[in-house]
């Protein structure tokens, strides 16, 4: 990358490389109530204008439950559609993206995650983990969770979120953190595409609500299934669909994993922080590595479950008080000690925390 | 070649801007770069700090507790700061305000009276780049042209008077070093 700077290279933040990438992958709509460490979307795309060049709609909502319902709305007719928030805001969208994953339609939702429980801190964290992939909102649903370690994940997974959402008919998420959003770093954008025309979305999109456009009888979104029969039907409809995904869309980074003795499981920017503490460590003789998933869900249950029986230990870094670490628990299924590092409330820990973590919990001398 | 560099002082004295500004001229030059601020509440009056990396490899983590470089622009951050510059890194501080002088040693302790040569030259909003001339004198990290570029390519047309104005405030900082 180094010699082509031009002008498709920018020094922009997280946010503002997805508000750009969201217009040029050719997404019909934003809707979006403000909140720090997020807000950036929202101001970029309206300093951006779309509606004047794709026709891409920009709405700040009254709210986020109107929001993620305008996203229900919007998705159900076939639309590439987005929201983005930060962790109070994504919790007042529960219910409405349960209601979307079972509608099974497809929609990209954006958290920039910031300190909790409450109203909580503006300050990074990555405590809605359970949220994103164990429900958050009820019933038996998942969301393809895709976790961005730079801007240009940012801007990247913007299209890969909503592709993957059109390919399985479902929700996608990003789940980002305030460093991500807030850090500005080298980006080079998607190329620009036109947005869908509506014979394009009829085909892509048989089931869209618009209308009787030929067919015998409209289409209807409903989520409502009184009869039992029926619901479990539905239900076992949605599973197939998550073992398919879970069968081909596990992402994962694997670092310096190969001579290492120890390994540093940590999404995020945690994962970004965790490389400089491999840094540290292996200058000091400790032979550390790191598996990043990618997507928390499909988690890289067999990645992780093949990597350690070749570790000492592993150490489960997150921005939390210990969530992760169950899936990488179930993963490993006891073959080796695993153990968490964790920070809360917004504070950021720094690399070498994580290398004085991980030389006590395992006992280690150099 | 890396550098890893704190700026932090009070909000408004420019200390993002000034991190902006190395950063986008660290891309024009083909370096990886990441700019990580504090934000939120202590923009204006409390202390403000950017994470800046200059690097010709990938950058690992935006955020840091060892630093090549920390520019120092009060009290509070000198006291919070010095004991995090690396052994044989720079302290460069403004000495405005400041009645507890660095301490150390083993580090580079650079004095740059910033704040007397804008009040002198009449124009407060000199500062961070009178820093930044002084900043780039001592660690030539990127050159003074292309400084200038970048101003050029991100500042909007009706700013571009202003430009002339930073490059005697870089020019002067290189002076004060």
């Amino acid at each position: 990358m180094k010699q082509q700077i031009n002008d498709d290279v920018k020094l922009m933040k997280g946010n503002e490389a997805v508000a750009h990438a969201a217009i040029r992958y050719g997404v019909d709509g934003y809707f979006g109530y403000p909140i720090t460490p997020q807000s950036e979307v929202l101001e970029t795309l309206e300093e951006l204008k779309p509606w004047e060049t794709t026709g891409m709609v920009v709405l700040q909502s009254e709210s986020e439950v109107a929001a993620i319902n305008m996203v229900y709305g919007g998705g159900a007719t076939g639309k590439a559609v987005m929201t983005s928030s930060s962790s109070p805001g994504v919790s007042l969208m529960m219910e409405g993206i349960s209601y979307i994953a079972a509608g099974r339609i497809p929609t990209l939702i954006i958290n920039v995650m910031r300190g909790g429980p409450g109203l909580g801190t503006i300050q990074p964290s990555q405590s809605d983990y359970f949220q994103a992939t164990k429900g958050g909102g009820h019933g038996d649903y998942r969301l393809i969770v895709l976790a961005p370690a730079s801007v240009q994940d940012m801007a990247d997974f913007v299209g890969l979120g909503f592709d993957l959402a059109f390919k399985y008919r479902t929700p996608a998420m990003i789940l980002s953190d305030g460093i991500i959003g807030q850090m500005m770093e080298k980006v080079v954008l998607p190329e620009a595409r036109p947005r869908r025309t509506d014979e394009e979305i009829a085909a892509q999109c048989p089931w869209a609500v618009t209308g009787k456009r030929g067919r015998k009888n409209r289409n209807v979104m409903t989520t409502l299934e009184l009869e039992s029969k029926m619901m479990e039907e539905n239900n076992r409809q949605l599973q197939a669909v998550y073992d398919e995904i879970e069968k081909n869309e596990v992402r994962y980074e694997q670092y310096m994993t190969d001579d290492a003795e120890y390994l540093f499981v940590a999404f995020g920017c945690m994962s970004r922080i965790c490389k400089k503490s491999i840094e540290q460590a292996r200058a000091r003789g400790i032979k550390v590595g790191l598996l990043r998933p990618i997507t928390l869900w499909p988690f890289p249950t067999k990645a992780i479950a093949d990597l350690a029986p070749k570790m000492k230990g592993i150490l489960v870094a997150e921005m939390n008080a210990g969530q992760m670490i169950e899936d990488v628990r179930l993963a490993v299924e006891g073959a080796v000690p695993v153990r968490h590092f964790g920070r809360n409330g917004g504070i950021v820990p720094n690399p070498g925390e994580v290398v004085d973590s991980l030389i006590k919990q395992f006992n280690i001398h150099d | 070649m890396t550098n890893e560099i704190i700026i932090t002082g009070f909000g408004g004295q420019g200390v993002l801007s000034m991190g902006k500004i190395l950063a986008y001229a660290g891309l024009l030059d083909g370096l990886e770069v990441s700019w990580m601020p504090s934000y939120g509440p202590e923009q204006r009056g409390g202390t403000a700090n950017v994470t800046v990396i200059l690097s010709d490899e990938a950058i690992s983590s935006p955020v840091l507790d060892q630093y090549d470089i920390a520019v120092v622009l009060n009290q509070q951050s000198l006291d919070k700061f010095e004991s995090h510059v690396k052994p044989g890194g720079t302290l460069l501080y403004d000495p405005y305000g400041i009645h507890r002088l660095p301490q150390r040693t083993d580090i580079n302790v650079l004095e740059v009276r910033a704040t007397e040569a804008a009040i002198a030259g009449g124009n407060m909003k000199a500062f961070n780049m009178i820093l930044l001339g002084a900043l780039l004198k001592a660690h030539p990290m990127v050159s003074p042209e292309t400084v200038i570029k970048g101003l050029e390519k991100t500042l909007p047309e009706r700013h571009h008077h202003l430009i002339p104005m930073n490059r005697e405030a870089i020019v002067k900082g290189a002076e004060l070093i």
